[in-house]
């Protein structure tokens, strides 16, 4: 846990320093529910989650060097730079990914179930989400299918009290969200989200039943994040009070002074760990400055599986006038005009303030992302 | 008169309709309380309170179909999406019902629906929020498709789609929020910009640059370096509106200048360009000295990555490029 809060305080301080772009979510504050329910997984189990993830990929073992790379837009990021913080993947520790769309990701969960189904593993999975996303229609479309077909999923809603400015109570009818699937045949279990033991204990009991008996179940992790929606949300729509009421119950204090009541730890124990977590973090940013940038010959990679059928695809290059078969672009090397524009940017921000800001969903777009941006 | 940013202009445009007219109302996710994502209805929630300004739901699907229903039965309603890629969440609505529904029931209703979102890479949102989808809404009978690139524009044009009784998918840019530009006030008089009326940007001879969306701006620059670097004049054309097209205007200047090339930010196959491309060679392929260019996004996912991100879609060196190469052609 606290590991994945430096992780993410830097990250926020990097933000700040243009070093990485787009949107960045934080999840501090709901620690408790990422490592909790982590580690109650086996280590052949599915984990899925959302836009929110770093800690979720760090939780299953990616290495915070991949996923630091990975915000940097770089090379060795664990999405090879493609995806960025939004979409954190890494197959090797089944860590399925980060989505951008919300509620997107709930029936790819219920499709792993269902190919643990059809190959007859005993592989679990365990699908995470916010509670805005328990709004969109593929939440109820797949509870009811992963319940159908008794298929071994557990479903974690992290009710961190927002979808992004709009309360709970504003965007839900049934605000008890552990019942939210109860109609379609998934009952429904919460947790304490803020404490990482309790969070283990319902996981590891839920994701028992779904391997065992086949039935999904929905499990609320009721927690809170500290932080803005994204790096920029102006955050009008709560009050400091209810902030503070919440940060009493930062789960990694709580938890670490558990630990040092139960005699498990003592105080410079529980410093030593920090110490290490914030060397590891200035390990993960060295790594992911000294990665390079994607090659621009590598645009056209992975849009599909290469094979006898396809072979290359045909695509008109923007980039020239020229109209050819995207895979040769590779040997005919980068148009001059596209070479200039890529090591411009590979350059890195400037000085000068023309590094737009991205235009945050949650930010005043406009004032900050593109004053003085160099036209597109 | 003012100078205003393109947020704001659309801002003015809501407000303005909302007063004229009872039956407009908004809806969409994070409008109200949070002034949207993009602060486009900044104030409207204090102005006209929670039952004409209402906070969402993420469920762009239902909505957008709660918005098809509302317009069915007497209201004009006006949806935001946060983000062009969402709407893909919303398509059966769109494509099945808003823009059916008039011709399946014989004509007997009509859907006076906006639903308005910003597209648009250059801002590092990675393949699920950056892509350039007009050519999808361009390809389905029964909507309107407005893509302003100018404050002015976007005002005239909103206003425009918010009186119209067909559905209008109107497509603001991520990029052109925070541009400014003059806008008539409500002073002024109603500032209505038609549909289906292109924008001459810039005259010229030898050639013509038609611009979609955030590519008109791209294009007047690019025409700019031709003229002072190349000393080719060219003409640049900004069509505002998709559905209805004013192909005349560009008919008419690919007939003065012999060459065409088309700019957009989306996917090459099946884009506007394409499109566009077979209707100035269906009309005007005698007047042709050269094959009608395309520049546009790369046919990939949208990456994160800086620096691949800024190869992937069409900056002025690639527009200059295409337009030197159809005057080589002849
Ligand atoms: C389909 C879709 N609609 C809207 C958005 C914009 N958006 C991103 S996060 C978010 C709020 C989601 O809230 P919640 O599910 O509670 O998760 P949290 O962000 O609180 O972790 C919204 C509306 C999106 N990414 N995808």
């Amino acid at each position: 846990m606290q590991l994945i809060r430096r992780f993410e305080e830097r990250a926020g301080e990097l933000y700040a320093k243009a070093k990485i772009g787009g949107f960045l979510h934080l999840a501090i504050g709901e620690e408790a529910t990422i490592v909790g329910a982590a580690r109650a997984l086996r280590d052949t189990d599915y984990l899925i989650s959302t836009y929110r993830s770093h800690g979720h990929a760090i939780a299953r073992g990616t290495p915070p060097e991949a996923v630091m790379a990975e915000l940097f837009g770089k090379q060795d990021g664990c999405s090879r730079g493609r995806g960025g913080s939004m979409h954190m993947f890494d197959l090797e520790r089944r860590f399925m990914g980060g989505y951008g769309i919300v509620g997107g990701n709930l029936p790819i969960a219920a499709g792993f179930g269902l190919s643990a189904e059809l190959l007859g593993t005993d592989d679990a999975t365990l699908c995470m989400f916010g509670d805005g996303a328990s709004n969109q229609g593929t939440f109820g479309e797949t509870m009811n299918l992963a319940a159908l077909w008794r298929l071994p999923v557990v479903f974690m809603v992290t009710n961190n009290q927002f979808g992004m400015g709009t309360a709970l109570a504003r965007h839900s009818a049934v605000t008890d969200l552990q019942r939210k699937g109860e109609s379609f045949g998934v009952p429904g279990v919460r947790c304490d989200g803020m404490d990482v033991a309790d969070t283990y204990r319902v996981v590891c009991d839920a994701l028992k039943r779904a391997r065992e008996e086949r039935q999904p179940l929905l499990v609320e992790a009721v927690t809170y994040r500290f932080r803005g929606h994204s790096m920029a949300d102006p955050e009008e729509y709560r009050t400091r009070e209810q902030v503070a009421e919440w940060r009493k119950r930062d789960p990694i204090a709580l938890w670490s002074r558990r630990l040092v009541e139960a005699g498990v730890l003592d105080e410079a124990a529980v410093e030593a760990l920090d110490r290490e977590a914030v060397a590891q973090v200035d390990e993960a940013v060295a790594f992911a400055d000294a990665s390079p940038f994607p090659a621009p010959e590598s645009l056209y990679d992975d849009v599909y599986v290469l094979g006898d059928q396809v072979r290359g695809w045909y695509s008109v290059d923007e980039r020239t006038p020229d109209v050819h078969r995207g895979e040769e672009e590779r040997e005919r090397g980068v148009h001059p005009s596209t070479r200039e524009e890529y090591d411009q940017h590979a350059a890195g921000p400037h000085e000068s303030g023309d590094a737009p800001r991205p235009a945050d969903e949650a930010q005043d777009a406009g004032e900050r992302a593109h004053d003085g941006e160099r036209g597109g | 008169m003012a100078v205003v940013r393109y947020r704001e202009a659309l801002n003015q445009a809501l407000r303005e309709e909302m007063t004229r007219d009872e039956r407009v109302f908004l809806m969409g996710e994070d409008i109200g309380v949070f002034n949207g994502a993009y602060k486009v209805t900044a104030g409207l929630l204090e102005e006209f309170g929670e039952a004409r300004v209402r906070d969402t739901p993420i469920s762009e699907n239902t909505i957008v179909g709660m918005g098809v229903g509302a317009a069915m039965t007497g209201t004009r309603p006006v949806v935001e999406l946060m983000t062009i890629n969402f709407s893909l969440l919303a398509m059966d609505q769109i494509v099945n019902h808003a823009a059916h529904i008039r011709y399946m029931f014989g004509g007997q209703v009509a859907v006076p629906l906006v639903v308005r979102m910003p597209q648009g890479a250059g801002h590092q949102l990675g393949p699920t929020h950056s892509h350039s989808f007009e050519a999808l809404y361009l390809h389905v009978p029964g909507l309107l498709v407005a893509v302003p690139s100018t404050p002015a524009d976007a005002k005239g044009l909103l206003k425009s789609a918010i009186r119209d009784d067909n559905p209008v998918i109107f497509i603001e840019h991520e990029y052109l929020y925070g541009q400014r530009g003059d806008v008539p006030d409500a002073d002024d008089g109603d500032h209505l910009v038609p549909f289906g009326r292109a924008a001459v940007r810039r005259e010229g001879e030898d050639a013509t640059i038609v611009g979609i969306s955030r590519m008109a701006l791209t294009a007047v620059r690019a025409a700019e370096a031709l003229a002072d670097q190349h000393d080719v004049s060219a003409e640049v054309i900004d069509p505002r509106t998709l559905r209805p097209l004013d192909l005349d205007t560009i008919l008419a200047s690919v007939r003065k200048t012999n060459r065409c090339v088309i700019v957009e930010e989306g996917w090459p196959h099946g884009g506007v360009g394409a499109n566009l491309a077979a209707l100035i060679q269906e009309q005007a392929f005698d007047w042709l000295d050269a094959p009608v260019g395309r520049v546009t996004g790369a046919d990939v996912p949208m990456p994160y990555s800086k620096p691949l991100e800024q190869i992937a879609f069409p900056h002025e060196p690639q527009v200059v490029d295409a337009v030197l190469a159809t005057l080589r052609d002849s």
